[in-house]
């Protein structure tokens, strides 16, 4: 316990979940929750591994990294907005105009 | 102490990926958003664990404080009337599921295997400063501080401009 490969592995088990609900699920609201599982458990990883050898430079990466999911998150959850407006629905299936 | 830190550990994992499957499976949306919230500060804790608690702080603020309560929000405000859709058949949820498997399954044997499960934490390495994160980001990561302020800028700019609407906009220009 409580060596960087139990937190590799904890960062693993997060992405295959946050993989999961990418593959399922079709509402366009988990599939943010989903890449914002991802993100996480990358942060996780920089930070393990910045432990392990002791420099800050991970932090600094992860603090941009967080900032960066921050806008992704703002701008997605706008388009959402929107696209519930013309559609009246969530539900990625039902998006079709924007297939051509 | 060594103790604790296996129980401490332990209890956010659970924690943590038991709400992280909360956050795609339950039935309301709204849970799920709560759920979320619960899982960013279980990375909090990890965070903390790994001697980063300024990480830690920034990932409560800006996670568990803007961005899940902007995800509650829209969550409210799109509230559509079927939260279960009838096109997550039971084919694609067991597609989704061996491939998720599959991908832990692998990744899992590729750490057991490589040389990362050997390596450990130094014991008593000096814990990192924060007054040296600082340092580094004011010289020479600065560009980079200056890029991230304009992109975050100007991701806010386009989401309002995404959200506004123009036909309220004319019929109040018009009166």
């Amino acid at each position: 316990m409580n060596q960087p490969s139990d937190f590799l592995i904890i960062s693993v088990i997060l992405i295959s979940i946050g993989i999961y609900g990418l593959v399922v699920k079709r509402n366009a609201l988990r599939l943010i929750f989903s890449i914002e599982l991802i993100a996480n458990a990358v942060n996780l990883t920089l930070v393990a591994f910045s432990r392990m050898v002791s420099n800050p430079q991970g932090q600094i990466f992860v603090l941009f990294s967080i900032a960066i999911s921050a806008a992704e998150v703002a701008v997605g959850l706008g388009i959402i907005v929107i696209a519930y407006r013309f559609y009246k629905d969530i539900d990625i299936t039902e998006y079709k105009n924007l297939k051509n | 102490m060594q103790t604790m830190v296996d129980s401490v550990f332990v209890g956010l994992s659970i924690l943590t990926i038991g709400s992280a499957i909360i956050t795609l499976e339950s039935r309301e949306l709204l849970y799920g958003g709560i759920a979320l919230a619960i899982s960013m500060l279980g990375i909090a804790g990890y965070f903390l664990i790994l001697d980063a608690p300024f990480v830690a702080m920034f990932q409560i603020t800006v996670y568990v404080g803007a961005v899940a309560v902007l995800i509650i929000f829209t969550v409210m405000l799109v509230r559509s009337p079927n939260t279960i859709t009838q096109r997550e058949t039971k084919k694609r949820k067991i597609a989704g599921i061996i491939i998720s498997l599959g991908f832990l399954a692998l990744f899992a044997t590729l750490i057991g295997n490589s040389v990362t499960s050997q390596f450990s934490f130094a014991n008593n390495s000096n814990v990192v400063d924060i007054k040296e994160i600082g340092k580094k980001l004011l010289t020479y990561y600065s560009p980079v501080l200056i890029a991230l302020a304009l992109t975050l800028a100007g991701s806010i700019i386009g989401a309002l401009a995404l959200a506004r609407r123009e036909d309220i906009e004319e019929k109040n220009e018009s009166t």
